[in-house]
């Protein structure tokens, strides 16, 4: 077994989800390399050498700034190919998720996504992922010569050794024709204001709510439970709650005692952030949302006279 | 001006969905339904069509013969025609032969835009607008918030880990939107007496360039770990408040 792992940065940091699946990667044995590709990786070759790869291959190139996707299917399709991997394995992320569809058809090689584990059966390479909002559990396989696979976010833990990569810089090639998606703006937004990874209950709130007014239903709701709002990425998007409130994929992850999820669909985009909550409760007058196929409780009803009531209970209760 | 939007029409949840142990496949028998996460991909692609002269709205689908009574919903919405590809040879197609397959029926259309929503609800995988970019050789822009034509080109905002990017790229492009993007109209009634008489092609896997075989297996399955019984209560007689707080009581949570 060869394998490549797609390490991904941001800044100057290389994202932890990727340095344990180089980890994990590294633990299965054979050979193991990783591939940093970016503006400026001076900082971060260090940093990736330490996490079990032999080798890590360094695409430098200012065309690489952004991280958009296509330009870095050139990248790895290449030293693929070059260098005879036949295993390629990312964290999930926005960039990772499109870059390793994109290169699963470059290659003609098998995507498996979504998995949270990885292991060689005699001598086959089987990854395990939860399916159907994780009622079931299902084992794949490749029938290709490469295999790729995306791992959902936190699912190994990057593990430190003594030893050092071999650095190696790779010449950059790139198609125009992957060069015409371009950056024109990136706005970082810093995490500020009360936190909510540290709250033991969140009540969350979705497009549902109608508007930024409903918000203040939640925080009657969360006042009386003493937890904090939280907001899922569409409506943070509307400009309905703050960014530092975002649960899901681009925003937090959390995992309170209890989840509240209030006129939130359950976007796998969303469900990623909340899943290792204690107790879901959901609230929707949609009875098809996909969030009540993971809720503990679902009700199916209208959040303008549920969440009000709710909140004078929890109230009576408490007094 | 053509956008082609991509949809998938997927088992009801309502009813269930469930993997068949024989095949190891979803089990697509029964009432398919749209998927809510296309339906803003279709939105926006109407929302284009009001904003500008002459612009075609295809709907472009992979799934079972039953999957046109879903997709006549789009065409209710608003949309012009929608070519459904489907073939049995499709049946349990990964995402290399699906994006194939897509691909060639994108690639009879040559349409200016591309759409897709961000995720099917079934395989829950969120890869296949970049394979049919890569398939078509098209620029990608995926998870966008806010579209708008720009001169000969597109340009999205998106928000990723790190923040929010404004993306542009030429026409024809790929673009996958968020539902962060719209809110899906309802058909009207006169919507959906149209959608009667609007064109419904099906294409076979022979008109789209064959269909590939699978680089995925599906080795075995098995239950999770449980997670305990799951209850959903309806709020008829506006009881549901004392519902959940009595559920939170014997959770020991209140």
């Amino acid at each position: 077994m060869k394998t490549l792992v797609f390490l991904e940065h941001h800044g100057q940091a290389i994202s932890k989800a990727s340095l344990g699946v180089l980890s994990k990667a590294a633990g299965l044995g054979g050979e193991t390399a990783a591939i940093l590709a970016g503006a400026d990786l001076a900082g971060l070759a260090a940093q990736a050498g330490s996490f079990g790869a032999g080798t890590v291959f360094l695409a430098e190139d200012p065309r690489l700034a952004a991280a958009l996707p296509q330009p870095r299917v050139d990248v790895l399709a290449g030293l693929v190919a070059g260098e005879a991997f036949d295993t390629v394995l990312f964290a999930q992320s926005v960039l990772a998720t499109d870059l390793a569809a994109a290169l699963a058809v470059r290659l003609d090689a098998g995507l498996n996504w979504d998995l949270v584990d990885l292991e060689l059966r005699e001598g086959t390479l089987v990854g395990r992922r939860p399916a159907l909002s994780d009622s079931v559990r299902i084992d794949v396989g490749w029938s290709s010569p490469v295999r790729l696979a995306l791992f959902r976010a936190g699912a190994f833990d990057p593990v430190e050794s003594d030893a050092r990569a071999e650095l190696r810089e790779l010449h950059v090639e790139l198609d125009e024709r992957s060069l015409r998606a371009e950056l024109r703006e990136a706005a970082a937004e810093e995490p500020s204001g009360p936190s909510i990874e540290d709250a033991d209950v969140i009540v969350a709130g979705g497009r549902g709510l109608g508007g930024p007014e409903g918000f203040a239903l939640l925080e009657e709701l969360a006042e009386a439970l003493g937890g904090a709002v939280a907001a899922t990425r569409a409506v943070v998007d509307a400009g309905w709650y703050p960014y530092p409130t975002q649960v899901g994929q681009t925003g937090k992850t959390v995992s309170p005692r209890l989840y509240l999820a209030v006129g939130i669909s359950g976007a796998i985009q969303h469900k990623v952030g909340m899943q290792g909550s204690g107790v879901i409760v959901a609230i929707n007058k949609d009875p098809n949302a996909p969030i009540f196929e993971y809720a503990d409780l679902g009700v199916v009803g209208d959040l303008n006279e549920i969440v009000p009531r709710l909140a004078a209970l929890v109230r009576d209760a408490r007094a | 001006m053509k956008v082609a939007v991509c949809v998938k029409a997927v088992p009801d949840t309502v009813a269930g969905r469930r993997i068949d142990a024989a095949t190891r496949r979803l089990d697509r028998r029964g009432e398919l339904a749209l998927s809510a996460f296309d339906l803003h991909a279709v939105e926006e692609a109407l929302v284009l069509a009001e904003g500008h002269d002459e612009v075609e709205v295809v709907i472009v689908s992979l799934g079972p013969p039953a999957a046109a009574d879903a997709l006549r919903k789009t065409l209710a919405m608003g949309a012009d025609r929608s070519v459904l590809v489907s073939d049995e040879r499709f049946e349990g197609a990964d995402l290399l032969v699906s994006a194939a397959a897509l691909a060639g029926a994108l690639r009879r259309e040559q349409p200016d835009l591309v759409l897709f929503g961000q995720q099917s609800p079934d395989g829950e995988g969120a890869c296949l607008w970049a394979a049919v970019a890569e398939a078509l050789r098209l620029p990608l822009i995926s998870q966008v918030a806010a579209l708008v034509l720009e001169g000969p080109g597109v340009s999205g905002r998106r928000q990723t880990e790190f923040g929010y990017e404004q993306i542009s790229a030429p026409l024809p492009a790929v673009v996958a939107v968020s539902d962060a993007i719209n809110q899906p109209r309802y058909p009207s009634l006169k919507g959906i007496m149209g959608a009667k008489n609007k064109p419904q092609a099906v294409l076979s896997a022979a008109d789209v360039g064959g269909a590939g075989t699978s680089r995925t297996t599906v080795l075995a399955l098995a239950a999770p770990p449980a997670r305990g019984e799951r209850r959903i209560v309806r709020d008829d007689e506006g009881t549901a408040a004392a519902a959940i707080a009595a559920f939170l009581v014997e959770r020991r949570l209140l």
